[in-house]
């Protein structure tokens, strides 16, 4: 398993959270998850402008083998979609916290970041399911 | 006797174990005014010999008749292979097995049916098929309101469209929160300037090719508007006309055709067989692929790099997406594909086409036959029909079918009921089973009751 990066948060449905310093979230799933999911073939992408809700179902990641939505961590406006992934969804199993981020919100309430697992909590969560 | 496994004891320590009273008592949650408390209509058993006298006596009121209905359901001459084949005990199964990959034949054979619905539609893509015209109809509107994603959640449907596939939309969508706007056809066909004046926005435009009337719709311009709007164009198609006229995927200037292209596809070799069972076929863009519902079948390639066919898309199924699967129907009607498939392959391109031209000169000759009778007229002058005409009559359509089907002729089908802003027209259909004789037999008997 690949190391997590420690800027990240997460939920605990496998979805990451990187607070870029502007008040915008780039959002994607853990390595963990395209684990999970195996060989990627379709992302479901949001559309900018969309508004998106904390908790709430925006997108969708399919795999040869299962169709799995992606959470929202945070609250607030798609203000970017990484369209690469159409093309190449892939992206996601080989680089899950760089290249395969899946949209950017405006985060509306800050505050929502800090329910957000810490990268110790989010591995310790995982190594619970490990048993 | 019946095929219950189950003693009496049985039933009974089943009951006791969830501490229930009796059967009856595992549905009393259902108030007692919901409950059947009995089937007075339906009569008690008879012996199979009884039941095949009583059968047989009913087909014979079936024999010889000169049959000029359509409306959705098209007597077409079905050579003998067809059947013969579909029979064999390989491909005699009603769904996409289970296990489906140990099934190759049957996978190959849906395939083909895929490809030869493709060509001839002009999509990308089909479905293994649907349960029939109706609710292929409602599950391209889901469809296109998926695609839309947060869409108007508004639909466009002529009246032109067949009566019980609207019934069969509206009861399938109605809970959705979709909207059906229903656009009135005085003409016998949608007008397309009326498309660039709806107001509000729409997902989609049903068009359907020929319309119920059997009337030639203004495909292009109708595709171009809906697309000015930025709606998706569903075609309701008859296969079989498709083998003279511009595939949906053509259709509109210079646009990139139909959206989504839905029809039933009983004409294929389907008999009447009273209603049914028929298929729906369903194909699309491929840009729209992920919302298709239904069974898929792909090519791929094995381990050994041998080639070989699987159920493919599976993912937005419910047996796995469970609750958001794109639709509720996870199968098809596969026996009829089998039959549509091997009358495509038989009759090939050139065999179409000559089905469906026969069909339509057939009107022609018809039509020419029938105009000369006193008071009878086409409903919609001026119209191009493909294999169907309305027709006023001096006498309501209603009684005429029942004078006519007790010479054995059954004249088409009244349209009174379900458009009585037209009076009582005749909707007559011609296919290529009818010869000059057939024509002049009907025509004499239809002056005759008029008459």
């Amino acid at each position: 398993m690949s190391e997590i990066p420690g800027d990240l948060k997460f939920l605990k449905s496998h979805e990451w959270a990187r607070v870029e310093g502007d008040g915008k979230v780039t959002i994607g799933i853990s390595d963990h998850a395209q684990g999970l999911l195996g060989d990627l073939v379709y992302v479901e992408l949001p559309t900018v402008g969309d508004r998106v809700e904390a908790g709430n179902a925006c997108a969708v990641v399919e795999s040869v083998k299962a169709a799995s939505d992606v959470y929202a961590p945070v609250t607030g406006k798609v203000v970017e979609v990484n369209a690469a992934l159409s093309d190449k969804p892939e992206t996601i199993n080989e680089d899950a916290y760089g290249d395969g981020w899946i949209f950017v919100v405006e985060a509306e309430e800050p505050g929502e970041l800090n329910e957000l697992l810490e990268p110790d909590a989010y591995a310790e969560l995982l190594e619970d399911d490990d048993h | 006797m019946p095929f219950i496994p189950h003693t009496e004891a049985d039933v009974r320590s089943m009951l006791d174990a969830i501490g229930a009273s009796s059967i009856e008592a595992l549905f009393d949650e259902i108030p007692s005014e919901l409950m059947v408390q009995s089937l007075a209509k339906v009569p008690e058993g008879l012996s199979e010999m009884d039941v095949v006298r009583l059968m047989r006596d009913r087909a014979k009121q079936d024999e010889a008749v000169l049959n000029f209905a359509g409306a959705g359901a098209y007597e077409h001459h079905i050579p003998a292979a067809i059947w013969q084949i579909v029979g064999r005990g390989e491909f005699y199964s009603a769904y996409t097995p289970y296990q489906a990959e140990a099934s190759q034949g049957t996978l190959q054979l849906i395939y083909e049916y895929q490809t030869m619905m493709t060509r001839l539609t002009g999509m990308d893509i089909s479905n293994a098929s649907m349960y029939d015209g109706a609710t292929a109809v409602a599950e391209a509107v889901l469809m296109a309101e998926r695609s839309a994603k947060k869409g108007p959640r508004r639909v466009l449907v002529p009246e032109s469209l067949h009566p019980a596939y609207r019934k069969t939309m509206q009861a399938i969508i109605e809970m959705q929160d979709i909207e059906i706007v229903t656009l009135p056809c005085p003409d016998g066909a949608l007008d397309p300037a009326s498309i660039a004046a709806i107001e509000g926005d729409f997902t989609a435009l049903i068009v359907p090719q020929p319309n119920f009337f059997g009337v030639l719709e203004d495909v292009d311009a109708l595709t171009d508007a809906a697309h000015a709007r930025g709606a998706l164009v569903i075609a309701v198609v008859n296969p079989m006309s498709l083998a003279l006229l511009k595939a949906p995927g053509s259709w509109g200037t210079g646009s990139a055709g139909a959206d989504i292209t839905c029809g039933d596809g009983q004409p294929l070799g389907v008999p009447l067989s009273s209603g049914g069972p028929y298929f729906g076929f369903l194909a699309c863009k491929k840009e729209l692929v992920r919302n298709l519902p239904g069974r898929i079948v792909g090519r791929t390639t094995d381990l050994d790099g041998k080639g070989g066919f699987t159920l493919t898309l599976q993912a937005r199924e419910q047996h796995i997406r469970r609750a958001k699967a794109t639709s509720n129907i996870c199968t098809n009607q596969g026996l009829l594909v089998t039959a549509a498939t091997i009358y495509m392959s038989l009759m090939g391109p050139d065999g179409l086409r000559k089905v469906a031209a026969a069909s339509t000169q057939n009107l022609r000759a018809l039509r020419e036959r029938l105009l000369r009778i006193p008071g009878v007229e086409p409903l919609f002058a001026g119209q191009h029909h493909f294999h169907e005409l309305a027709l006023k009559l001096p006498k309501p359509a209603a009684d005429v079918v029942e004078a006519l089907a007790a010479r054995k002729i059954v004249a088409g089908v009244s349209l009174g009921e379900e458009y009585p802003g037209f009076g009582d027209p005749l909707l007559v259909c011609t296919t290529e089973t009818k010869n000059a004789s057939d024509l002049d037999a009907f025509a004499e008997a239809l002056a005759d009751v008029l008459r």
